[in-house]
């Protein structure tokens, strides 16, 4: 029975009932307290990753949390934190077409390629993987139900739109920012 | 008439209550007071007596509010009649890495309302992390004819609206200074809206923070038409060919925010290949400051290699540079006081500094990655050559992936100056990296070695026993910052026990409860403030404290604002400060007051 019991299966148990701070968009494999010393990962996390797991295959799954997964930590104000990914070329040709997205109440902004996706249905399942919330359904009439948060984006003309009313095309070449909003904000965006 | 003859005349008048002489001498003393600048040293004097009392509140011309919510406004406006200075602080300094929920309060509102009546005469407002709105900033505008200068920081919930109100009405004007607030772009063109009729008086303007685009146009003619000017900070909307239309208008300057720093898009021309920068900056032989760098294009960096000598202050904090490209520049700056930077220079670039700048005061160090697990560019060998090379050093902000405690021990013996000791170890409760021991003996070190410590910044693996270190030696700590550290109560009870100047107390994510927060019962009506978030506090512990010192406010709330401030068996986050006036009265719902 014991030798059955790996270390990841306790791991798994405990998961369920663990109280975590944790942002949207975090991956729950990772317990937030180490004491180790032998923890002194040198790998550095690509900060071009969709997701917010580590994929260097030196570390185990109980690598160390990326900075995604503390809130605050480091203390570094947040403008401060977007050094490295202003650095990145936005609008080369040919080379991707990345936007920021925030969701509310998440301290951190992400970055997402427009050009990976090809319709609506696959960009909303990118932001809800990446957010680990859940978008309603879209319906021209009533914009999104049934859900808490509602993706809208700032076009050219610096306005905020909700996200499926045009066709995809027009969206990504409209599209300068996307904000995943409280349903209970986005009331004035519904008809 | 002497002040002798005067006393000798009312004494031979037989009265034993003579108030002639005491207004005489309360006019002496105001006259004296005048010149009393330190709010200490006027907090002192009003204690003397009544009299004293009367004359310090008449003559105290600036007034400093550490904590917005320790004072009533017009508690302050009955007391001191004649300011024409006001400084207030809001919200807690953790509200800048999102621990401190948006709506929490900090209102400029109350404030701003009360003075326009009280303080006709204000000339200066100064604001920190408060939440100030464009109608607050049209009150400034409209209530004080002398405004003369505005300096917000790390503030929010303004606009370019609420800018343009200011700049287009305060004829006096003469600073706006805009440090790292949160500015919303109403897509209002507040440059514009300087009056275009005559010289102005500008002598500082500082929009670095300001993420909108501005009217190039306007901010040049604005900058051609202020001979005063001295301080100009540009946004990073600004480019490097921008600037140098700036510059060669304002050679007089003497602190400059030099924007993006990098060529716009469209720099093929003939124009733009030609431009002289560095005669530019040579032509600038005043300037003493310079910060900026937003974008860089690191091949314009020597341009500014001309004022370099002169420098004393040099922020390149935005600027993902190496430690090759730092060289060039930095070997010239030998007068360099403050220098903030990005860990991309390396520990070699930080040995770079050391070698040049000797009298180094202070030094911050960012992270350009923040991740736990990232390669660390700077290590114990970048902070031991600081050490070594910068023996002046009061102040260090030093983010890193490792240490030793041989190195903060090092520094804590090479730089006895030391005030402000910050270090940030970015792997939480990583232990020394070649002893794989706790990091207790190097910050016992500094609160033992630097006697004149007053703000102390802690991390990496600590037991109890760095915080008896630092209630034991850190007499003079007036700020402390703990997250991630400490094994038990004892920790936090000797800190409390021990540290008998502590202020400003914040602590995150560390095992401290109730026992704990006992034990500071006969200290924290002294303190300005304590944070204790996610640590080990109950909601008895907190109501506890709360009755027995009911000149304390003490706030329960939880981050995400779920109402109620507990999670689990704890608070979530406990906020407590003294108040004169007892519990604000604009909490939202999320924060309980108990």
């Amino acid at each position: 029975m014991d030798q059955k019991r790996s270390t990841l299966d306790l791991f798994n148990t405990d998961l369920a009932t663990e109280l975590r701070l944790g942002l949207p968009g975090t991956t729950d494999d990772k317990p937030e307290i180490i004491k180790t010393a032998s923890l002194s990962g040198n790998k550095r996390s690509s900060s071009e990753m969709g997701s917010s797991t580590c994929t260097d295959e030196n570390q185990s799954r109980f690598s160390p949390p990326t900075k995604e997964q503390v809130v605050g930590w480091p203390p570094v104000r947040s403008y401060r934190k977007n050094i490295l990914q202003a650095k990145k070329p936005e609008s080369e040709t040919g080379s991707g077409m990345y936007v920021k997205v925030s969701m509310d109440g998440a301290p951190y902004l992400r970055k997402l390629d427009l050009k990976v996706y090809k319709c609506y249905e696959e960009l909303m399942e990118g932001l809800q993987e990446m957010f680990k919330c859940i978008i309603g359904l879209y319906s021209e009439r009533e914009g999104y139900n049934g859900s808490q948060h509602v993706p809208t984006y700032e076009d050219k003309d610096g306005d905020w739109m909700l996200v499926g009313d045009v066709p995809w095309e027009m969206f990504i070449s409209s599209c300068k920012r996307l904000r995943i909003m409280k349903s209970c904000e986005a009331r004035g965006l519904s008809a | 008439m002497s002040l002798a003859g005067l006393a000798r005349d009312a004494g031979d008048a037989g009265d034993y209550f003579i108030p002639y002489p005491d207004q005489v001498l309360e006019n002496v003393l105001e006259n004296v007071l005048v010149f009393l600048k330190s709010r200490r040293d006027r907090n002192a004097v009003s204690l003397v007596c009544k009299s004293w009392y009367r004359a310090e509140a008449y003559t105290r011309s600036e007034v400093f509010i550490g904590n917005c919510y320790a004072v009533a406004p017009r508690r302050v406006t009955k007391r001191f009649a004649r300011v024409r200075s006001v400084t207030v602080k809001g919200k807690p300094r953790f509200a800048d890495f999102s621990l401190l929920p948006q709506d929490w309060g900090a209102h400029f509102t109350p404030w701003v309302a009360v003075m326009a009546t009280a303080y006709r005469a204000l000339e200066k407002i100064h604001l920190k992390r408060m939440s100030v709105t464009d109608d607050d900033l049209a009150v400034v505008a409209h209530s004080f004819p002398n405004f003369k200068e505005l300096v917000l920081v790390c503030c929010e919930g303004f606009g370019t609206g609420g800018l343009a109100v200011v700049v287009s009405e305060c004829r006096h004007l003469r600073v706006l200074e805009l440090i790292e607030d949160e500015v919303f772009d109403d897509e209002v063109d507040w440059i514009s809206c300087f009056p275009s009729d005559g010289p102005s008086n500008l002598e500082s303007l500082s929009f670095d923070c300001v993420e909108s685009p501005i009217n190039f146009e306007s901010l040049e003619k604005l900058v051609a038409r202020s001979p005063l000017l001295k301080k100009l900070r540009l946004n990073r909307h600004v480019s490097v060919q921008l600037l140098y239309r700036l510059l060669i208008r304002a050679p007089q300057l003497t602190h400059l925010g030099t924007g993006s720093f990098s060529p716009l898009e469209e720099s093929n021309n003939e124009n733009t290949r030609e431009t002289d920068y560095v005669s530019a900056f040579a032509a600038c032989r005043s300037i003493v400051g310079l910060s900026g760098f937003r974008e860089i294009a690191p091949e314009y960096l020597p341009a500014i290699i001309p004022v370099c000598a002169n420098l004393t202050s040099l922020n390149l904090s935005y600027a993902n540079i190496d430690a090759e490209q730092l060289k060039p520049v930095i070997r010239h700056c030998h007068k360099l006081q403050v220098f903030w930077v990005l860990d991309s220079i390396c520990d070699e670039g930080l040995q770079a500094v050391a070698a040049t700048c000797k009298d180094l005061r202070e030094l911050r160090v960012f992270p350009i990655d923040g991740a736990e697990n990232a390669e660390g560019p700077v290590s114990e060998v970048g902070l031991l050559a600081i050490s070594l090379g910068c023996r002046k050093l009061q102040s260090i902000l030093y983010f890193c992936q490792q240490m030793t405690n041989a190195a903060v021990v090092a520094m804590s013996k090479n730089c006895p100056d030391l005030v402000v000791f910050r270090l940030c170890i970015i792997g939480r409760y990583r232990p020394d990296h070649v002893t794989g021991e706790p990091m207790d003996e190097g910050f016992g070190a500094i609160v033992k070695n630097c006697k004149k410590l007053t703000r102390l910044a802690v991390s990496g693996l600590l037991t109890d026993m760095a915080f008896s270190y630092i209630g034991q030696y850190g007499k003079l700590v007036r700020t402390l910052s703990v997250a991630f550290a400490g094994d038990s109560d004892i920790g936090l009870k000797y800190v409390l026990e021990g540290c008998t100047n502590l202020q400003k107390l914040e602590i995150r994510d560390s095992p401290f409860g109730d026992s704990a927060l006992r034990s500071g019962l006969h200290h924290f009506s002294n303190m300005r403030f304590v944070w204790m978030s996610s640590c080990q506090v109950t909601q008895e512990g907190c109501l506890d404290v709360a009755r027995q010192l009911p000149r304390l406010v003490v706030e329960v709330f939880r981050r995400d604002e779920e109402e109620g401030g507990q999670r689990g068996d704890f608070v979530d986050t406990l906020y407590m400060y003294r108040s004169l006036d007892g519990p604000r009265a604009d909490a939202p719902l999320f924060v309980k007051i108990l």
